[in-house]
């Protein structure tokens, strides 16, 4: 079976303008979503609680929070988890001083359950959780420096390998992916939490692989297309490698998508972010990577021949 | 061609040998079981054991078994009901001393566990518990440290018959003041010969001579660290009366402590353990109860005369004690095992009480050499001697424990002083109850995903590289095996995060050998042939698999190294995934090609679907 069959190459790059429009738009999208509406952060992130409720029967999430404003709990956000028997509650960090905090947080958490058990006795509490503020500043923060990590070594590893305009292009590209992904979580109030924090650093490093076989191929290409123009070399590379980048990114998307449908609500947008960064990476790290290399103006000197040094010792060693 | 030397097929073989049997493990399921541990002194031992039986025998309770193991009995049972009414049979039976915890014990084979082949370790969440995060408030830690510097110089100089003007606290720092250069001077000699952990420094201002207390930086961090330590076993203790299989309290940070207690559904009683203040205190024994050659066992069953009271010493001899407290467990500053350097070597505890607490032994032992004097934990209101030694001089501030037995006892003792009471308030700044049903769920939601995901994965490459294809699968097999034998044998802990990473790694895994099939391919058009397609083809694929690999370990790393929490659970078995899977879609996979073409010299065709179309143009 085969479902890429390119005769010629397609002039991908006599097109660069359109894929960096359409990436430009969406890019501001994302940014003024993010801008706009923000994050819709996880306790983990804002501090506050989280709990868990099973019911024996199928509940609707207005009712609870109708027992909840005449029980005087105010600010809880109530939803469906999963199965239509569970429900998550989410409470704000009552506003108290650090010392009473915690009691603070016992109280409201007593009162929760019982006017939930006063309105429904099957009403069982499966997991809570608490967190103060000062941990939600150190993960942002953490996250924030892991980002930075990610991109510095990406780029060392790259320009060492290749050439510092690849290296640039990639992340550039890579990062585009990043904030799309943001944008995505910021228009729709996904939640964001560490998991898709964690899924985000992780489709990051992933998505540079293309990029990493694109510019791979287009190296060699350097070297055996003598009369080729670089737009060519890109053309030529791409369409090479264009099969494998979808049919990759497809198996990774079959793993993702089983997490999708059956990792239940704790996986739900840790997979929902590995799908949109696999979707917009196949995109973003050939389609835009290659065009900013070019106008980043990688040409064939640049870097065939630290190359035929590093591959072809023995053919230099014998044409002295 | 083609031909994999004999050692490649061995490493293969063995690789796969060793992970399959580090994995079995996790194929047996656990059954429901008890384990009883002693507390403190009280040990557990065969005479327990046939105890133990026997009170399950005479309850009726179907058990298979009572184990021995270490330091713990382990009995396991048929169910969860018989596993609840065998620990509260138990429980009643052996009182106090011993702890009966509910727990779940794998089925592998004896032998298995013997060769350290263990389960995965799995995290809280997948099997419900407990989670704190304990943040130590290590500023009331220096703050205490100041107050007892504070007073300590006060009596130092009162003492000595210094003449101060005053005493007072500034910030951290201790400022004393003189009137005259001659006492001041005195004052700083005797300061600096007691105190080479504190910076002093003096100065004149105005018509007064200035002396000022600063703990240098490395004492600050010492005594942090301490603080944080002494937390930290104070915490274990508490943590062991709860009865919880493998509890764990380890050090996060530099000031905060996190507390995972498996199989616990109750976070307020939970809490109510952990945050328990227990006190020490330092009483005389009332020595006129036992003398004549009577003995404090005659109270044993009797109430404990007037001002006194009855209590159980280590051994489980009576002591009576009085009521009048000497010294309180706040009071000691320190307490440290070591050794009698001119009675012999033997084992020693050094004390140190601070100025407050040091005059009030003075006082109290002055008239009362020869007796003896009681150590007295009081925990949950109930109290416990430590220990009863003979006071053999008039005390000050800091003294000995001599004539102690072994140096572990010692060690307990100086433990137990330091422990008593937490060094530094301690607040929960995070808490996470996961009931045992939702772990369940989270283990059978992940291990469904991650074999829907693998069958489609399957569907598509069989389909689509046909021979080859199979030959992927079967390589990431083996990668699936070799991971999880790696997660068994680290016992790195399982989260949900890290099922999510074992999907997602595989699912990024299966990219290597479609590099490979591709380019395999690629080679056939070219018109290269087949025994030269697959070795072209593993070649050049491998530089491009190694550099993918590296980027995205780089990205796991950082993940690993800042990642908290349910990132670090993920990260890890992300970061131990991308190196098996390098290891198997490149060794693995090429070895079964080997197999399969390896030197076959006539013509023949690749199994890797269709290639048959018209050869691109370029060369």
């Amino acid at each position: 079976m085969e479902f890429f069959k390119f005769k010629k190459s397609i002039p991908f790059m006599k097109h660069a303008l359109w894929f960096n429009a359409i990436s430009f738009i969406t890019f501001l999208l994302a940014v003024f979503f993010l801008w706009k509406n923000g994050l819709h952060l996880s306790i983990e992130f804002t501090g506050g609680a989280v709990m868990e409720v099973k019911y024996a029967q199928a509940v609707q999430p207005d009712k609870i929070r109708t027992t909840l404003s005449t029980a005087g709990v105010a600010g809880a956000e109530v939803i469906k988890f999963g199965s239509a028997q569970d429900i998550l509650i989410r409470l704000p960090r009552p506003v108290a001083t650090d010392q009473n905090q915690n009691a603070a947080m016992e109280a409201l958490k007593g009162k929760v359950m019982t006017a939930l058990q006063a309105a429904d006795k099957s009403a069982e509490l499966k997991r809570i959780e608490f967190v103060g503020s000062a941990v939600g500043k150190e993960l942002a923060y953490d996250g924030a420096l892991a980002l930075l990590a990610v991109c510095i070594g990406i780029v060392a590893y790259l320009a060492l390998r290749f050439e510092w305009r690849f290296a640039v292009a990639t992340i550039i590209a890579n990062l585009h992916d990043v904030i799309i992904i943001l944008g995505f979580f910021a228009f729709f109030q996904w939640e964001f939490s560490l998991p898709v924090l964690a899924a985000v650093l992780a489709i990051l490093g992933y998505s540079v692989n293309e990029s990493v076989v694109v510019f791979d191929r287009a190296r060699e290409n350097f070297r055996k297309m003598r009369k080729a123009t670089t737009p060519e070399i890109f053309d030529a590379a791409i369409t090479g490698t264009i099969s494998r980048t979808i049919i990759t990114h497809g198996t990774t998307q079959m793993m993702v998508l089983a997490m999708l449908i059956l990792g239940g609500p704790t996986l739900h947008y840790f997979a929902l972010a590995l799908t949109i960064g696999i979707c917009f990476g196949i995109y973003s790290s050939v389609l835009v990577a290659c065009p900013i290399a070019n106008y980043l103006g990688v040409s064939r000197e640049d870097f065939v021949k630290p190359v035929k040094k590093d591959d072809e010792p023995e053919v230099i060693s014998a044409q002295p | 061609m083609n031909k994999y030397p004999a050692w490649k097929y061995a490493l293969i073989t063995i690789a796969l040998v060793v992970s399959f049997l580090y994995t079995v493990p996790n194929l047996f399921g656990e059954s429901p079981a008890v384990q009883v541990s002693g507390l403190r002194t009280n040990k557990v031992d065969a005479g327990l054991q046939t105890k133990v039986a026997d009170t399950l025998k005479t309850a009726n309770l179907a058990n298979e078994g009572v184990e021995l193991q270490g330091e713990t009995l382990r009995v396991k049972f048929k169910d969860t009901d018989t596993q609840f009414k065998g620990r509260d049979a138990i429980q009643s039976a052996l009182g106090e001393g011993y702890v009966a915890a509910l727990f779940n014990l794998s089925n592998s084979p004896a032998w298995l566990s013997k060769i350290n082949a263990l389960p995965m370790y799995l995290g809280l969440d997948l099997r419900g518990g407990v989670h704190f995060l304990m943040q130590v408030d290590m500023k009331t830690a220096i703050d205490k440290a100041v107050d007892r510097y504070q007073a300590e110089a006060r009596a130092l100089l009162r003492d000595k018959k210094i003449f101060y003007s005053g005493i007072s606290r500034d910030g951290n720092n201790v400022i004393v003041r003189f009137k005259e250069r001659t006492e001041a001077d005195k004052g700083l000699k005797e300061l600096n010969a007691q105190y080479n952990d504190l910076l002093i420094r003096d100065a004149n201002r105005g018509d007064e001579i200035v002396v000022t207390l600063t703990m240098k930086p490395e004492t600050a961090f010492k005594l942090q660290e301490a603080a944080l330590q002494q937390n930290i076993t104070a915490l274990r203790k508490r943590v062991n009366e709860l009865g919880v299989s493998e509890p764990i309290v380890q050090q996060q940070g530099s000031d905060r402590i996190l507390i995972q207690l498996a199989g616990v559904t109750d976070p307020t009683r939970a809490k109510d353990v952990i945050g328990r203040t227990a006190t020490l205190e330092f009483r005389m024994v009332a020595e006129e109860y036992a003398s004549g050659g009577r003995s404090f066992e005659q109270y044993r069953n009797e109430p404990a005369p007037f001002n006194t009271e009855k209590m159980i010493d280590e051994r489980g001899q009576v002591v009576i004690v009085r009521k009048a407290v000497i010294v309180s467990g706040d009071k000691v500053t320190d307490a440290q095992p070591g050794f009698d350097t001119q009675g012999g070597n033997k084992p020693n505890v050094s004390i140190r009480l601070d100025g407050v607490g040091g005059r009030a032994m003075t006082l109290a032992t002055r008239e009362n050499v020869g007796k003896n004097m009681a150590v007295v934990l009081i925990e949950k209101g109930k109290p416990e001697v430590l220990s009863w030694p003979t006071i053999q001089s008039e005390l000050g501030a800091s003294f000995q424990i001599t004539g102690i037995t072994s140096s572990l006892e010692a060690k307990n003792l100086a433990l137990l002083m330091r422990a008593g009471a937490l060094a530094a308030p301690m607040e929960i700044i995070e808490e996470r109850t996961i009931g045992p049903s939702l772990g369940a769920e989270n283990i059978e939601k992940g291990k469904n995903s991650l074999l829907f995901g693998f069958a489609l994965i399957t569907v598509f490459m069989v389909v689509y590289y046909a021979l080859f294809g199979v030959v992927s699968v079967v390589s990431l097999a083996a990668n699936l095996l070799f991971l999880i034998a790696l997660l068994s044998m680290l016992q790195a802990t399982l989260t949900l995060p890290g099922i999510a990473a074992i999907a997602l790694t595989l699912g990024m895994a299966i990219d290597a050998n479609v590099l490979i099939n591709e380019r395999i391919r690629e080679e056939l058009r070219n018109g290269m042939s087949p025994q030269m397609a697959i070795q072209v083809g593993y070649d050049r694929a491998l530089d491009t698999i190694i550099d993918s690999n590296i980027t995205t370990l780089i990205a796991g790393m950082a993940l690993l190294i800042w990642g908290s929490g349910p990132v670090r659970g993920f990260a890890v078995v992300h970061c131990l995934g991308i190196l098996t899977s390098i290891f198997s879609a490149v060794m693995v996979s090429r070895g079964i090609v080997n197999l399969i073409y390896g030197g076959k010299k006539k013509a023949m065709t690749l199994s890797i679907g269709d290639v048959k179309w018209v050869k691109s143009v370029k060369a």
